[in-house]
């Protein structure tokens, strides 16, 4: 076994191959959400950053942060989070062994969508 | 004749390297932020916008600091350690290495920055 030839055997098909399926897709959305977060993750300590420095300071950040870019980076990373927290959960419910069923997990998947949407229009809507 | 034993040859290159580690580490911050996450969008969220002197005095009361203080310290740590995943995913070798070392210190930097500032307009 230690021997085995490596590097030279068959590979099993990857996602080039494959239909766009919910359980894929949703799964990577999870990911690009989360890593894109970083974006208004450090704007918004900028924003925080210039609030404790000077009145000036802080007039640039919120001039940036309220600007038409800070509004779509911040609608977008709002509906992100909550996305990213709803795909979170299906990951916990996951990891106890439930939820696992193809049916469910597509279910699942629709949910994530709906609720990132509809979470996000009330929290636009409440501000 | 091949003197590494299957055993040897497995130990640390499987995608869990470490162990359970990683995986216990991430279970815990997502289960911090569900609860930290709508908190600091309600919290935080409302004072985009509005003038220097109602954001400052707003994050000196204790509630809007420390969840503020909480969700930059946990959230960009859950970071840390997923970008580390997305990286090991996608890059090999010194690439991958570099990647994580400058995500890694970005993460903590920008934790050090969200404390520093929060503290000072806190404190």
């Amino acid at each position: 076994m230690a021997d085995v030839n490596r590097g030279n055997r068959p590979l099993s098909p990857h996602l080039t191959i494959y239909r766009p399926q919910m359980t894929s897709i949703s799964s990577i959305f999870v990911r690009i959400t989360g890593n894109a977060l970083l974006v208004s993750t450090l704007l918004l300590i900028w924003w925080l950053l210039a609030a404790s420095s000077s009145a000036a300071a802080f007039a640039v950040a919120d001039y940036v942060i309220t600007s038409w870019f800070g509004d779509i980076v911040m609608v977008l990373s709002l509906w992100a989070l909550w996305y990213h927290s709803l795909g979170g959960l299906r990951h916990l419910i996951w990891d106890t062994g439930r939820g696992l069923e193809l049916k469910t997990a597509e279910r699942m998947g629709w949910m994530m969508i709906i609720g990132s949407l509809v979470l996000t229009a009330l929290t636009v809507f409440s501000f | 004749m091949v003197f590494l034993t299957d055993r040897k040859r497995a130990t640390g290159m499987g995608a869990a390297k470490t162990g359970t580690a990683h995986f216990w580490g991430m279970t815990v911050s997502s289960v911090a932020l569900l609860i930290l996450v709508p908190l600091f969008i309600f919290t935080v969220g409302p004072m985009l916008g509005e003038n220097h002197a109602t954001v400052t005095a707003y994050f000196s009361h204790p509630f809007p600091a420390i969840v503020a203080l909480l969700t930059f310290i946990v959230g960009l740590l859950h970071f840390k350690n997923g970008v580390t995943v997305l990286i090991e995913d996608y890059l090999q070798g010194l690439s991958r290495k570099i990647w994580i070392i400058v995500m890694t210190c970005v993460s903590y930097a920008a934790i050090a920055t969200a404390v520093f500032a929060i503290a000072r307009i806190a404190l």
